[in-house]
Order: C-alpha cells, then sequence, then structure tokens
C-alpha cells in the first residue's frame, strides 16, 4: 500500500530508472536511504560529540563476528543473531572500560580487532570460503526489500523517541560526567543504552551500506556539521540535512557511475565535510 | 591549631545555621591512602577554602563529598531546621568540561540541559531561555547565553558554571577551581561573586582553591590538606602556622 504510493512518487521523477513499473529495487533503495540518513545524522551527533568515533567503528566489528556466528550457527537470517551478540559486545566494551583504568583507546583496540579475528576464524572454519560475506563488507541498499523498510522507519521513529526523552541527558553526560551524576543522572546506564542503540543501527544497516565505510557514514554528517554550527538545534539541523543529501545523492550518483552505493554516499559527504571545514578556516 | 584542635566551631542542632560535617573521612585507592582523618565542620554563610599542595586529596575530598567515591567516615548535613540528612542539595562547579573548542554547544544548551526536559536539540521554550538570563545574570555572564562554551574564556566559564551550580540554590557549594586558565581580572571577579553570594544565600561554600593571595582575602577560613587536615582555621592564623610553612615552603 505505502510502497504503491511511494512508487507513484517517484514516478515524477525526472529519471530514467524513474519510469512507472521500472526498476523498484531503485525506488525501494532510495526510501530506505530517506529514512536511514536521518538515523545516521542523529546519532552522529552525540558520537562525535562524545568522540566515540573509533568505538562505533569496532561495533561494526562486533556485528561482523555476531553474522559469523549466526551463519555458523545455521540460522537463515543471521542478522538476529548478530544484533544480539553486537549489543552484548558494545555493553561488554563500557563495562571493562568502567571497571578499569585503561584507555579507552586499548580497550576498544583490543575488542575490535578480537571480534574480526573471530568472525574470520569462525567463517572460514571447516574451508569454507569467506567470499559469501564480502556483501557485508562492501553492502548494497539496492537490495533492500520492503518489509526492511518497515523495519528501518520503525528503527527511526524509535530513534525520535529516543532522542526526544534522553538526548538532554545524553549530551550533559557528555559534557562533565561529575556535574551530570550531582544532578542526578545515571550516566552509566544512559551511555550503555546509547552504545547498544548505536550496536543495533551498525549491525541492521551494515549489509546496505557495508562494514568497511559504515562508520565513516555515522561520523562524517555530524563531523561536517561541527564545522559550521553554533547550537546543538543548528548542529542537528545540518548534520541531518548532510545525511540526507549525500545519502540521495550518493545513490543516484551511484546508479550512474556504476559504483558500490554505500561507498559513494560516504565520498559525498566526505566532500561536504571538506567544504565545511573550509568555511570555517574562512570565518576564523 | 592542628587537626581537630582548632575545630571550635561544633555544629549546633536547632542553631538556626545550617552546616556540614566531616567526620573522619577516608578515601584509599587500592594500596594507596589518599585521604585520611578528615574532620571538617562547615557553617552556612561561611566561605571555606582548601589549600594544599598538588595530590594533597584535595579534589579527591570534593568527589567523596559529592559521593563519586567511596570513602569512609560521615557526611552529615544538617538543615537550618536542625533536621540531619543523608543528602543535602549540592552546586558543583566542576575544574572544566569535557569540550572540545569546535563543540557546537551553547551556554544556552547548556542551561536546558541541565535544568530543562525539552530537547535541546528539538526546541528550546522562551521560558527556559527567560529562567536561563536569570540565573546567568547571578554569575554576571547573561550576555553569554548564545555563546558557544568553547569560544568562552576560563574566567566567563566559570561564571556560566557557578551560575548554573546556583540553579537551584544549593545547600551546599562545591567548588573545584581551575588550577591555569584565567586572567587576573577573572579571579578577581569570581571571588567578589563568591562574597556575594556567601552573603546573599543560606549556603556553606567549600572551594579547592589555588590563589593563596585571593583565598587569604575572601575566605573565612582556610584548611590546608595534604592526606589529612594539617592545619584549619581563620587564613591569617593558619598561614602563619608551622605547617603552612613546611607545606609551602620555597613556593612564594
Amino acid at each position: 500500500m505505502v510502497m504503491e504510493l511511494w512508487y507513484k512518487l517517484v514516478d515524477l521523477l525526472p529519471f530514467e530508472w524513474a519510469e512507472p513499473g521500472k526498476m523498484l529495487f531503485m525506488k525501494n533503495a532510495l526510501l530506505a536511504v530517506l529514512l536511514l540518513a536521518p538515523i545516521f545524522g542523529i546519532l552522529g551527533t552525540m558520537i562525535v560529540n562524545r568522540q566515540m568515533a573509533f568505538f562505533s567503528d569496532a561495533l561494526g566489528h562486533g556485528a561482523f563476528t555476531g553474522i559469523a556466528i549466526g551463519g555458523l550457527a545455521g540460522f537463515m537470517q543471521p542478522l538476529w543473531s548478530a544484533v544480539i551478540f553486537s549489543v552484548v559486545f558494545s555493553v561488554g566494551i563500557s563495562v571493562v572500560h568502567h571497571r578499569t583504568k585503561m584507555s579507552s583507546d586499548t580497550i576498544i583496540g583490543v575488542f575490535s580487532s578480537v571480534a574480526v579475528a573471530a568472525g574470520i576464524f569462525l567463517a572460514t572454519a571447516g574451508g569454507k570460503s569467506f567470499a559469501r560475506l564480502n556483501s557485508y563488507l562492501v553492502g548494497s541498499i539496492l537490495s533492500v526489500t520492503p518489509s526492511e523498510i518497515a523495519v528501518i522507519a520503525i528503527m527511526l521513529v524509535v530513534v525520535i523517541i529516543f532522542w526526544l526523552i534522553f538526548f538532554n541527558r545524553l549530551l550533559f553526560a557528555s559534557i562533565n560526567d561529575v556535574l551530570a551524576r550531582s544532578r542526578g543522572v545515571h550516566t552509566f546506564w544512559l551511555e550503555t543504552l546509547f552504545s547498544a542503540a548505536i550496536a543495533v543501527l551498525v549491525t541492521v544497516s551494515m549489509s546496505w551500506i557495508g562494514l568497511l565505510v559504515i562508520n565513516s557514514f555515522l561520523v562524517l554528517p555530524a563531523a561536517a556539521a561541527r564545522n559550521i554550527a553554533r547550537s546543538q538545534k543548528q548542529y542537528h539541523m545540518i548534520a541531518v540535512s548532510i545525511s540526507l543529501f549525500s545519502g540521495v545523492i550518493g545513490l543516484i550518483a551511484s546508479y550512474y557511475t556504476e559504483t558500490a552505493s554505500g561507498a559513494t554516499i560516504v565520498l559525498i559527504s566526505a566532500v561536504i565535510f571538506f567544504a565545511t571545514l573550509f568555511i570555517r578556516r574562512l570565518r576564523a | 591549631m592542628n587537626h581537630e584542635g582548632s575545630l571550635k566551631c561544633v555544629c549546633v542542632e536547632n542553631s538556626g545555621l545550617c552546616c556540614t560535617r566531616i567526620e573522619n573521612l577516608g578515601v584509599r585507592a587500592g594500596d594507596v591512602t589518599i585521604l585520611r582523618d578528615v574532620n571538617l565542620h562547615v557553617h552556612c554563610g561561611e566561605f571555606t577554602a582548601i589549600i594544599g599542595p598538588n595530590g594533597a586529596g584535595k579534589t579527591t575530598l570534593l568527589k567523596a563529598i559529592l559521593g563519586e567515591v567511596k570513602h569512609t567516615g560521615h557526611l552529615r548535613f544538617v538543615r537550618s531546621t536542625g533536621i540531619a540528612k543523608e543528602k543535602p542539595v549540592i552546586g558543583y562547579v566542576p575544574q572544566n568540561l569535557n569540550l572540545d573548542a569546535t563543540s557546537p554547544t551553547s551556554v544556552l544548551d547548556l542551561y536546558a540541559v541541565c535544568r530543562s526536559r525539552s530537547p535541546v536539540w528539538f526546541h528550546i521554550p522562551k521560558r527556559v531561555e527567560q529562567k536561563a538570563k536569570e540565573c546567568l545574570a547571578r554569575a554576571k555572564a547573561d550576555h553569554l547565553l548564545h555563546k558557544r562554551l568553547g569560544a568562552l574564556s576560563g574566567g566567563e566559564l566559570q561564571r556560566v558554571l557557578l551560575s548554573l551550580a546556583l540553579d537551584p540554590v544549593p545547600e551546599l557549594l562545591l567548588l573545584d577551581e581551575p588550577v591555569s586558565g584565567i586572567d587576573q581580572n577573572g579571579l578577581e571577579l569570581f571571588y567578589d561573586l563568591l562574597s556575594d553570594i556567601r552573603r546573599n544565600y543560606d549556603l556553606s561554600i567549600i572551594m579547592v582553591s589555588h590563589d593563596l593571595d585571593l583565598v587569604a582575602r575572601h575566605a573565612d577560613r582556610l584548611v590546608l590538606l595534604n592526606g589529612t587536615v594539617l592545619a584549619s582555621g581563620a587564613p591569617r592564623e593558619v598561614m602563619e602556622s608551622e605547617s603552612f610553612r613546611k607545606v609551602f615552603m620555597g613556593m612564594r
């Protein structure tokens, strides 16, 4: 129903793939990108605030291990086992980080590389070829199905509600955790919840965006917005705009250049990042 | 002069004054004793400054009062009504914030995340903005409302944090002064503000300080800390004490 309406809408666009009845996969992908980009834009702002780009990168590696475990256990859809694994993985990093005095850099580095090693070990166990997992590394948004689009739409709604309720406290904790705790903010639980949200997003989107570039899609729009924004409101508006713009333009460009969509999207947001960096230089 | 000997001011319940008592407080980290046998009584309307060398445990003492680090001994807060309670309303002014200079967080954003539930990324209502202005005005910082936190000078940031700590008005105000980064004018202004606050509000002030000259002029009481309380009393008394000479010899 909704999809029919969407196809009719896209039919109005002046592209060859937008003609009625043609290339439904491209139209699905466009809708998926429009819903997915704001999620990445919104959550990315806090990743950059909290300087956890390396952490979110590691979550992708954890998700990969989850996929390998799911494949080994013989699930038809290794995705759900991957979601569970990467949530446990993210909570594990948070707890270890909380309990020890080691720098987060070291802890994340250790967890991240162990996860990748375990993932490759499990995926190739018994002499199997690694090639079938390549699709997770590069990703393809063109493979997205209408039921998966529904999952993305639900994720978007959940993230917006989460952000409406918890954003203030999360930002407060990132500014000064002792001060936030003195005002009754439960910083540890909030941070763990946020990490888990990132873990779910990265795991679910990995097969569409590609493990190798997914972290850039999280970090780049926010990093670019940071160069020009002067308040949290501007920061969010600009980050989501950049994310949407590069998502849509990247997808359409990838159709004509016949390249992987995830990588194309990330390259466009990278260009925007350097442009905003230049703007900041001009202002200073 | 040293230890409990100088702590003549004993909290009298129902005296009409609120006060904070720290009794036999100790903090250990693994095998290392950071603080031991710390005894302090701080009355409302009193500005107590904690001084001491690096690594004396000054910040740790504040963190123990905040409940951030595990400690032995007792903390007691007695309200002006004479009712003792475990947890007073604490206003805390941290040394600094974990921000990089490019952070797109305005002073208004900081106020709103601290004092309001309206998500600052979405909308900050006019009444919150108005309240933020009033709050900042108490520390002569209302003109900074729309500035980014990363663009503030050390003194400006400290005033913003002070105004935030006073909203709501706490029973105990804890300040951890930055070691550096504030110009002399900023420091003078800040200590003047503290003096006003002490006169105008019914609260106790405990401040970790690094500027002995300013502290000598503004504080009611000095506490010389180095693992434990070495000396405590009026600024002049403490600064003429043997312990003070030992600790700060060659530093001034």
